[in-house]
């Protein structure tokens, strides 16, 4: 079952304190147990009339801000889910984040990010 | 005939409102990365990276971006497309996306002392084979920021 991101506070402290990197290790601390892969994605889309709105402004070119928004929403909740997986397997970072993006179909963005679970600690 | 002219009239439009605002994209886009100049930025460090300072901070840094082109560029490119060869009007708004949102990464991590490993991953999130596609790309660039004690 996939959770919605606030998640009870628990879960959230926990989260809130959690060391993400997309490289193989932690600098300055030891990796002491690995928990495997955790993965977390999401598919949003806006409403009717922002999309109507991104339509207009496609005629002129430019960034449309609100798509921007909507793939920021996307990337926060994915990693999120990522989170909130690794924090329930016990493990305090994840280590060699990566983010995917794919195109499900007009005006909906799906954000895919997976990594490895892992305990650390520091150095010493 | 008035659709050709209704044409006609669209793309000068498109033509003028796209490059003005092209123009002004890239000029905001150099300033930024002129005054982010001596931060640097590498995407090795996965496997390779070492360092023996003392590390305060380290965070994961993403920006996003989602870029489209105009309806003149599309035209244009159409066109181009019948000939091959290079198509400049769509360069130009990829090389505007990724630059933005490497830059929307870099100006997060203001703090660090660099990021490594950085990434772009980008996606077209439109129907490309539908009529009057203009093209529209989402991208992501993320990396890790590190800052030293």
């Amino acid at each position: 079952m996939i959770s919605k991101p606030p998640f009870d506070d628990n879960i959230k402290a926990e989260v809130m304190k959690m060391i993400l990197t997309n490289i193989e290790t932690v600098p300055g601390m030891n990796i002491v147990a690995q928990y495997g892969l955790v993965t977390g994605s999401t598919v949003r889309a806006k409403n009717a009339i922002k999309d109507f709105g991104a339509g207009l402004k496609n005629m002129v070119g430019g960034e449309l801000k609100s798509y921007t928004e909507l793939l920021t929403e996307a990337r926060k909740e994915a990693i999120a889910r990522m989170q909130e997986q690794a924090v329930k397997m016990g493990a305090n970072a994840v280590v060699n984040v990566r983010l995917a993006t794919s195109s499900v179909t007009v005006g909906a963005a799906e954000v895919y990010a997976y990594g490895t679970a892992v305990k650390v600690e520091p150095k010493g | 005939m008035s659709d050709i002219i209704l044409l006609l009239i669209v793309l000068g439009v498109t033509f003028i409102t796209g490059s003005i605002i092209e123009k002004k994209h890239f000029e905001n886009i150099k300033k930024r990365e002129i005054a982010l100049i001596k931060k640097p930025i590498v995407n090795f460090g996965a496997k390779t990276w070492h360092t023996n300072k003392k590390i305060k901070k380290i965070e994961l840094v993403t920006g996003e971006c989602v870029i489209s082109g105009d309806y003149f560029k599309n035209f244009v490119a159409s066109l181009k497309n019948f000939f091959g060869g290079r198509l400049t009007t769509f360069e130009s708004v990829l090389d505007r996306g990724r630059r933005e949102a490497v830059l929307r990464m870099r100006e997060k991590a203001r703090g660090a002392n660099f990021i490594i490993n950085a990434r772009i991953e980008s996606v077209m999130i439109n129907d490309t084979y539908g009529q009057e596609s203009v093209p529209q790309c989402a991208i992501i660039a993320y990396g890790t920021a590190i800052t030293y004690e």
